[in-house]
């Protein structure tokens, strides 16, 4: 055993820089999140299903136009809300219970690093979902509109940042097995009736609740933008409510231990 | 040992509550550097609260709490650095592999320890691409030091680092433990393993019920190696009449039920062949025989134990 002596002091800054800390975080978060197989299921094999039944099945009625400009919007939006609500809370629902948490909220990444590196690893896997939904929609027949893409990418920004937060509070505030369990039911309810695959408008009565909840803003913000090219102005702005107050609840309520 | 250590953890009338429960009430001490500390306890006398103030993982309420003179939770930023943490318990998720956890935690330093060498001298190497929850315990305990200890800290906080260790493994920690201490880093442990803190120790800081009982050096602790004795007889005999025979200096107490030892508590007074005397003549009135009456050294469990029967209102104890 030869430990070198480090009796000096220790140089002036003795941690690495914080792009390399978050970096470092965001890839050992990624890949544990690719390597999980529940979560593959969650974020990649369950939306292709979606994908798939939802375009050459007319069980559900999609609204007016072909089916699978409807449906690959939305089953865009619901890969997104896998990753960064469902999979993201039980990931750190489980890592707050080992400990893990505070554990890294003592090495130099700190807690803010771990949220960076945590929210940085969503994003990589959104990425990666986005390619695979994408191209999977497009050889099913889907043509996004281009000018869409760039509104859509905001409404796709706002729409992780809000669900990242509320992720986060459910994490931070209940048992893992708790989390385990809510997330898991948030996410079957949005999926049926939370105006992610299907617009809030064809959900009867409580559509013009859920165009107000984050995932309706984020399934039509998605649709409009993706199938007609505009800006969804009024689902960008419930977005960014919903980041605010989730983040502002979460900074509030959430324990790390 | 350094001439004069230099003061790398200072603790000061640390009170923490959880609630209304206080889980430290008004604990003070010192850890040097290029010295092994023990925080020593019975489980609930608040060592993980402390070491965990230390930490910055817990905010005081009252007292202060300095670390290379810092303040742990306003210099977080300078401290993470500085400082090497492994939690009660390990902290390490279940899924990850252990040689991408030892990597993640080196990526946060400019000049990390080399991991291979750190997996080598704790010997895990035959585990790395085994998922953590399937490690054993010791396993466990051995990453979790290793992530403690990458980023070469000038302070160590280790909760409980045998917790859980096969003696082999056990032995595996002290050295890397000691070896640490003669690079000058300064080791904070805590335990409630008596015989760890007494042989690895430099000093030892006594805790029960949230305060520090006793602090000092396992010698100073156990009086500079003098000699007690000891025995068992039925629980419960008066002492008194034993107490008033015995010099100044030299107490008999009954440290627990029907175990008793006499010993001194000064450097001024020693254990005499005519309390040895005085001690079976005792026996004798009273038709009492000191089973397993044995002449030795006091050891850290000895003191601990007596001063733990002082603390205690039920505890007899005489002078």
């Amino acid at each position: 055993m030869i430990l070198e002596p480090t009796a000096h002091p220790a140089p002036t800054e003795a941690a690495a820089p914080v792009a390399q800390r978050v970096l470092a975080q965001a890839r050992f978060d990624a890949r544990s999140m690719l390597r999980n197989g529940e979560q593959l299921m969650l974020t990649v094999i369950l939306p292709l299903l979606v994908l798939v039944g939802l375009s050459r099945s007319s069980v559900v009625d999609l609204g007016d136009g072909p089916r699978i400009q409807l449906a690959a919007p939305g089953v865009l939006a619901l890969a997104l809300i896998s990753t960064s609500f469902t999979g993201q809370a039980i990931a750190t629902g489980f890592d707050r219970r080992a400990g893990l948490l505070r554990l890294l909220g003592t090495t130099p990444l700190g807690r803010t690093g771990l949220i960076a590196g945590r929210v940085g690893a969503v994003l990589a896997v959104q990425l990666i979902q986005i390619v695979l939904l994408g191209t999977a929609g497009v050889l099913l027949g889907w043509r996004p509109d281009s000018a869409g893409i760039v509104p859509a990418l905001l409404v796709g920004v706002l729409g992780t940042a809000a669900f990242v937060s509320l992720g986060l509070l459910l994490a931070g505030t209940l048992r893992a097995e708790a989390v385990l369990a809510a997330a898991n039911l948030i996410w079957v309810l949005l999926l049926a009736g939370g105006g992610v695959v299907l617009a809030a408008d064809r959900l009867g009565p409580v559509g013009p609740v859920v165009q107000w909840l984050p995932s309706g803003a984020l399934g039509d913000g998605l649709r409009s933008s993706l199938s007609s090219g505009t800006w969804p102005w009024l689902d960008l702005a419930v977005l960014l409510a919903w980041a605010v107050i989730g983040t502002a609840a979460t900074v509030r309520w959430f324990r790390w231990d | 040992m350094p001439e004069s250590p230099s003061v790398a953890v200072e603790v000061t009338d640390l009170v923490k509550r959880y609630g209304t429960r206080p889980a430290v009430a008004g604990a003070s001490f010192t850890a040097a550097a290029g010295q092994v500390t023990a925080v020593l306890g019975p489980n609930g006398a608040g060592k993980t609260s402390t070491v965990e103030c230390c930490e910055g993982l817990r905010k005081p309420d009252g007292g202060t709490v300095r670390v290379l003179g810092r303040d742990p939770l306003r210099d977080g930023g300078w401290l993470r650095p500085r400082v090497g943490v492994m939690l009660q318990g390990g902290g390490m998720p279940g899924a990850a592999r252990a040689a991408d956890v030892l990597q993640l935690a080196a990526a946060m330093y400019r000049r990390p320890r080399d991991p291979g060498e750190l997996i080598a001298a704790l010997d895990l190497g035959a585990q790395l691409r085994t998922p953590i929850r399937r490690l054993s315990g010791g396993q466990q305990q051995r990453l979790a030091l290793a992530v403690a200890l990458i980023g070469r800290p000038l302070v160590a906080f280790l909760d409980e680092p045998t917790a859980g260790l096969d003696p082999q493994a056990r032995i595996v920690v002290h050295d890397l433990i000691r070896e640490l201490r003669s690079t000058g880093v300064a080791v904070v442990l805590t335990t409630h393993l008596l015989d760890e803190a007494e042989r690895l120790a430099d000093q030892v800081v006594l805790m029960a019920g949230g305060r520090v009982v006793a602090a000092g050096s396992p010698q100073e602790l156990t009086g500079g190696g003098g000699a007690t004795l000891s025995f068992d007889a039925v629980a419960g005999v008066e002492l008194t009449a034993l107490a008033v025979q015995l010099p100044a200096g030299i107490t008999v107490t009954e440290i627990r039920p029907g175990r008793y030892v006499v010993g001194s508590h000064s450097p001024q007074a020693q254990l005499s062949p005519a309390d040895v005397a005085a001690v079976t003549a005792w026996c004798a009135r009273l038709g009492m025989m000191p089973e397993g009456l044995t002449l030795g050294r006091r050891s850290l469990e000895d003191v601990f134990l007596e001063i733990a029967a002082r603390e205690h209102p039920a505890a007899v104890a005489v002078r």
